[in-house]
């Protein structure tokens, strides 16, 4: 909704002031209402990449397997969707520090004065994946994503221990933001493309969007039974017929 | 002898508010503009004729929905040249009872005539002076925007003939001089008929069917009998009181096209006539057949509580009682039940804005689920609730759905 | 060229708490108020309905309520020497933005300050000697007394249904409740809330440990609640998406929930929102401010004149539009004059992470609300003898965890790697059995010479004006003090029988980075001495009699609190002032 609409909602406006009207108008004296208010978030649907290009999807889907490796009560990364996360969430605002702030001059400072980079996220990524890709033809003679889970795990040990540096690009920042975004991906409501399923919240017995404990808030050392909710529901929302 | 004590009662009852009134066409009577101040709003013609928004009351133009088109309610400021400042008394006094313009053409029941023409002389007259003490705005009208053969206001002499049954309200000297006083404002001046009871084809007033509730603006005006199923037989009279003074109870909330009725009109009402309406009401009859709900394990059923669980209880309960003046009681709230679901999916689908009254200026909303629900889930939930908690009414299928969406689409509240 | 507005009563900068209840306050009186608010309207049902108010990732992670860097950031340094960056997004605190502000997402922690705290300098100097408090600490006293202002915290309480425990009722103290609190005049509103398990637990452990456990005082509500402006709230379901977010279902005190329904409706007040305040404005002797001067979304400037300008926007913002309307005289450490961006504080926070068997321990830590929590008062304030310990100051400590929110709320055991399967591993076998309180300790920060506010000569906003800059950082004192009492909060978990407990001390240097409450505090401070201070105890400016300043940026120096209560207390008392005696006379209310 525009800012000049939602002004218009509330009493009076500044133009009708300066209009010459003897009195500000008389809008209802109530609080702004209108139907259908509000913003849902709208739910990551369709195939295919958004950001990512196929190779660097295939390395992002490998990386998410390694972060979040699956085992025999939940899926990994892959599975769970944190590579589709990842690609939505650089394609929207996230991905060019909408809203931020990115005024030059950009100066290296200390650690507790923050990034201060005018890279964006999407930058990082595109450069990183590229150097990633280099440096795994380079030295292995394949990408990333056809490497052995054993290997892969060493160069991200590699990473994670600074031992290993990309081509062009701060590796160890990359790293933080690739971990930070993996685990997002994978906790975040389902609509954002991670989680599939609400995987992560039943792995950990997190119970999503509900909001109403109070015949639980009195039971204590019980461990809450019911099924998670994600911001598009569960599965006992439909009635199974079409 | 107690016939004539009970009917004395009743016509005193009636002269209540009336009492220091003496007819004149001075217009310098302060009691009698006084008076039609009150009964304006009881009448609530700012419900029609002022335009929400603008700050020229009764100067007309809002728009006006009827079965057969648009109607745009008058101008009725003292405007000589475009409201009504030129008619005299007796002019006025046609409008308002009987449905004749002053160049004798017939107004459409959009005016609501048929339910003024139960109202004194001098009622109408306290109106009248008071009108005449607001604001004049020069607004023309064209009042008329209905499509042949609507246009033809010669097509009221038939409609007139069929439904329109002039004549000041009589009391019933069997009943009590506060149930008389109710029965005047509510078949008067309230006019809850014109919403409240089921319409002809051509909009006449089903009379079989009074205040069983009406499908109007999209709203569905419920069923205000003591019927307890469908209607208000749950509600003391108190809650009813309740309910027009502040907009909500422990119950209800009022909204839509009844929040604006409490805004406008019974909100400014007196304690004692708010009574007498709860008292008339609560001895209109309702329905008598009795339905028996869905089973609580049909797969719609189902699928509604769940979504009920997750999305409406950390309001309104798992229980369904909510809280009271703040979040509908849905066992006894006076829409969920109705034989029509169109309130309920409006609700459901682009949420609603309770009335924020003096009493009760909290005004909490109900969101709007429309774009977080499938058409079947919205029906699923809908379903549920109306069968819930002692309820028993139709299922909502997901094509209903569909079709009230498109229906609200261009609605603005 | 602003275009000039008809002029208006009173203009209220920031339609927070502090705007609504002055406001609402000078409203009854029947003046003509008319509030600027910087960020959009937003309401319950239309902006953070339950069906997606639930949401981690937008609101806590992308910070959807919060004003954007973009529209106008600030810069930081640790030390005067170092050159300031700008903050580009978020960390340490977070800038509320729009109608409600920081009320809309707080967690409704709602503390009085201990009466000690309002004489702090002669307290601990008649205590300890002056020279046990650093030579470069300057703390002072407010001007104003606890029991000044005590019936105006009962308002505020009465006006949110605050949820709690009476810890002493009259000087009476109360089994259950805060045995150190100052005197109250009457209970609280409302009950204390339930709490579930983990905070029963650290209940009973601190009370075998002698200490007096009671419930945190919550603006989240205990059962319905009616305020005295007639405005109704729902009880609070426990959803664990409280600080952060909007509440979806009217139980969280807010200025939307509790005062917004009265003064909406009120013919002689009206609110302009998504309009930003870029100056207040001054006449020609330069004694009187003539109004302010806003922006719209469509980049038109108004100006607004009013014969009374009450600037309530948040701490660092008050402090920018001081130094931008060149109001009062700006502070420099170097010379120690001036008084416009003198004693900025923030909160001095740490927490203990706990690990128990996962066999024997469940928690459901998704089930709070946001001000849920049992604490202990013992080392708070001057509630214990310092003298031993080598500094001042304390906080409150206790098991308020508020949320299990699975990005921000999944702790591993230190020596577990953050990826891969043995993190996996963890973070199943942990999220039902880990506590993290989150500001489980809640320090005190005070004032000191070169912890203060200016204009940054760099960096500007959108449109051109200078960024406020922020010098901070940590001192001994707030480091020791921080020490001692997270070790003392440790214990209470190894008590509770915690396998392993990690202790997470607030080190030094400050970190803009990491969060640590958005409590900032200072920068105009009030007191009896327009040397030291750039308002008077009635929140007046001492240069601009027709210039009142909201909010904690009157804070002198930090208490060991959540300050939302104090600076809701001070706007009462403020207003209370303006109502009973200004309008007579505008004029000075204090002669200094």
């Amino acid at each position: 909704m525009s800012g000049i609409r939602r002004r218009d909602l509330l009493k009076g406006t500044a133009l009708t002031l300066v209009g010459g009207a003897a009195a500000a108008s008389v809008l209802p004296d109530t609080i702004p209402w209108q139907p259908d208010a509000g913003t849902p978030p709208e739910p990551v649907q369709g195939q295919g990449w958004k950001f990512f290009s196929a190779t660097e999807a295939a390395a992002v889907e490998s990386l998410a397997d390694r972060i979040i490796p699956p085992d025999p009560q939940t899926p990994g990364g892959k599975d769970a969707g944190c590579a589709v996360f990842i690609d939505r969430q650089l394609a929207g605002p996230y991905g060019r520090d909408e809203g931020l702030y990115n005024r030059p001059p950009f100066i290296k400072g200390s650690k507790q004065q923050g990034p201060q980079s005018a890279q964006t996220p999407a930058e990082l990524y595109r450069k990183a994946l590229a150097a990633l890709d280099k440096y795994c033809r380079d030295k292995e003679g394949k990408p990333f994503a056809e490497l052995s889970e054993a290997r892969q795990d060493a160069l991200l040990h590699g990473l994670d221990g600074g031992t290993v540096h990309l081509e062009g690009i701060e590796s160890d920042t990359f790293f933080k933001a690739l971990l930070k975004d993996m685990q997002e991906g994978f906790f975040a409501d389902p609509v954002y493309g991670g989680n599939r399923d609400m995987c992560a919240w039943k792995m950990i017995g997190f119970p999503g969007t509900r909001y109403d404990y109070r015949d639980w808030v009195g039971r204590h050392n019980e461990r809450y039974p019911h099924p998670p909710v994600s911001l598009a529901g569960r599965p006992d929302w439909n009635t199974g017929k079409s | 002898m107690r016939f004539a004590l009970l009917a004395g009662a009743a016509l005193a009852a009636l002269r209540v508010a009336a009492a220091a009134a003496s007819p004149t066409d001075s217009g310098q009577n302060f009691a009698q503009i006084e008076r039609g101040r009150y009964l304006t709003a009881a009448a609530d013609c700012a419900a029609c004729h002022t335009t929400q928004g603008q700050d020229a009351p009764f100067s007309g133009g809002r728009p006006i929905e009827t079965p057969f088109g648009i109607v745009l309610a008058a101008n009725i400021t003292p405007d000589r040249a475009t409201g009504i400042g030129g008619w005299s008394d007796a002019q006025f006094d046609a409008a308002l009872r009987r449905g004749v313009r002053p160049d004798g053409k017939r107004l459409y029941p959009a005016m609501p005539y048929p339910y003024y023409t139960r109202m004194t002389r001098d009622d109408v007259l306290a109106i009248r002076a008071y009108l005449r003490t607001v604001q004049p705005v020069h607004h023309v009208v064209d009042t008329n925007q209905l499509s042949f053969p609507f246009r033809l206001r010669i097509g009221m002499r038939i409609w007139n003939a069929l439904y329109f049954d002039a004549g000041e309200f009589k009391p019933d000297p069997q009943q009590s001089g506060q149930w008389n006083r109710g029965a005047y404002l509510v078949e008067g001046p309230g006019h809850c008929a014109a919403c409240h009871t089921p319409k002809t084809s051509l909009g006449g007033d089903e009379n079989r069917q009074r205040f069983r509730g009406y499908a109007i603006q999209r709203w569905f005006a419920p069923d205000i009998t003591n019927d307890a199923a469908r209607g208000l037989g749950n509600w003391s009279a108190n809650d009813i009181v309740e309910f027009l003074r502040k907009g909500h109870n422990r119950f209800d909330a009022a909204a839509g096209p009844m929040g604006e009725e409490v805004s406008d009109s019974s909100s400014h009402l007196t304690q004692a006539d708010l009574e007498a309406i709860a008292a008339y009401l609560k001895e209109v009859p309702g329905e008598t057949e009795r339905r028996r709900p869905l089973a609580a394990g049909d797969a719609v059923m189902k699928a509604g509580a769940a979504i009920y669980e997750d999305r409406c209880a950390a309001c309104h309960k798992m229980d369904g009682t909510g809280v009271p003046y703040m979040f509908p009681d849905l066992a006894a709230a006076s829409s969920v039940a109705s034989r029509d679901p169109t309130t309920v999916l409006r609700v459901l689908l682009r949420g609603a804005s309770s009335v924020a009254t003096q009493e009760e200026p909290t005004g909490p909303a109900m969101p709007a689920f429309g774009r977080e629900l499938t058409d079947a889930q919205i029906a699923a939930v809908g379903t549920y609730i109306r069968n819930s908690w002692g309820h028993a009414a139709s299922a909502v299928s997901a094509g209903d759905v569909g079709k009230a969406r498109k229906s609200f689409a261009a609605d603005s509240d | 060229m602003a275009r000039r507005l008809p002029a208006k009563d009173v203009v209220i900068v920031g339609l927070g708490w502090t705007g609504s209840i002055v406001a609402n306050e000078l409203a009854d009186e029947g003046l003509d108020v008319v509030a600027i608010e910087r960020g959009p309207w937003r309401n319950t049902a239309t902006d953070y309905p339950p069906s997606y108010a639930p949401d981690e990732l937008r609101y806590r992670i992308r910070h959807e309520l919060f004003l954007r860097p973009d529209q106008t950031t600030f810069t930081f340094r640790n030390k005067m020497s170092d050159t300031a960056l700008p903050i580009r997004t978020w960390g340490a605190f977070m800038p509320p933005n729009g109608v409600g502000g920081g009320g809309v997402h707080w967690n409704g922690e709602t503390w009085r300050f201990l009466p000690t705290d309002f004489v702090l300098r002669t307290h601990l100097t008649k205590r300890y000697g002056a020279r046990f408090l650093p030579s470069d600490m300057t703390i002072q006293d407010w001007g104003v007394t606890f029991a000044e202002i005590e019936p105006y915290y009962d308002k505020f309480e009465r006006l949110c249904g605050t949820s709690g425990t009476a810890g002493n009722l009259q000087g009476k103290i109360q089994e259950g409740g805060n045995p150190f609190e100052g005197p109250r005049s009457q209970p609280y509103p409302n009950p204390a809330q339930q709490q579930p398990f983990s905070h029963t637990l650290f209940a009973k452990a601190a009370r075998e440990m002698g200490y007096k456990p009671f419930p945190q005082p919550s603006g989240n509500m205990s059962r319905p609640y009616t305020n005295p402006l007639g405005v109704r709230l729902g009880p609070c379901t426990y959803c664990g998406f409280c600080e952060w977010f909007g509440c979806g279902n009217y139980s969280k005190a807010s200025p939307q929930t509790t005062v917004l329904p009265v003064l909406m409706r009120k013919k002689n007040f009206q609110a302009r929102d998504n309009c930003e305040v870029t100056r207040i404005n001054m006449d020609a002797s330069g004694k009187q401010a003539t109004g302010v001067t806003y922006v719209d979304t469509s980049g038109n400037e108004w100006e607004q004149p009013a014969s009374l300008v009450i600037l309530s926007a948040y701490t660092i913002f008050n402090v920018q539009l001081l130094l931008l309307s060149k109001i009062g005289k700006p502070y420099d450490p170097v010379a120690n004059t001036g008084v416009i961006g003198r004693n900025f504080t923030h909160q001095t926070i740490s927490d203990v992470t706990s690990f128990f068997d996962p066999a024997k321990f469940v928690f459901n830590p998704f089930i709070a609300s946001g001000a849920i929590g049992m604490c202990i008062d013992e080392f708070n304030g001057d509630n214990f003898d310092h003298g031993p310990h080598g500094f001042v100051g304390g906080g409150y400590m206790g098991q308020v965890q508020t949320n299990g929110r699975p990005i921000e709320t999944t702790p591993v055991p230190p020596g577990t790697p953050n990826w891969g399967a043995r993190w996996k591993q963890a973070v199943r076998e942990c999220y039902q059995s880990a506590l993290k309180p989150g500001t489980g300790v809640h320090g005190s920060m005070y004032s000191y010479r070169d912890v203060y506010l200016d204009l940054d000569p760099t960096y500007r906003d959108r449109f051109g004006r200078q960024l406020l800059r922020i010098t901070m950082d940590f001192h001994e004192n707030e480091l020791k003090q921080n020490a001692f009492l997270t070790d003392r909060f440790a214990e209470i978990f190894q008590k509770m029988g915690a396998r392993q407990v990690v202790k997470e001390y607030r080190k030094g240097p400050y970190d803009i980075t990491k969060y640590q409450t958005t409590h900032l505090c200072g920068g105009a401070v009030m007191g009896e001495d327009p040397k030291t201070s750039a308002i008077n105890r009635y929140l007046q400016s001492w240069d601009v009699p027709n210039l009142f300043v909201m909010g904690a940026s009157g804070f002198p120096q930090n208490a060991g609190y959540n300050p939302t209560g104090t600076l809701a207390a001070l706007a009462y008392w403020s207003a209370e002032r303006i109502r009973t005696e200004y309008l007579k006379r505008p004029g000075p209310l204090v002669h200094a």
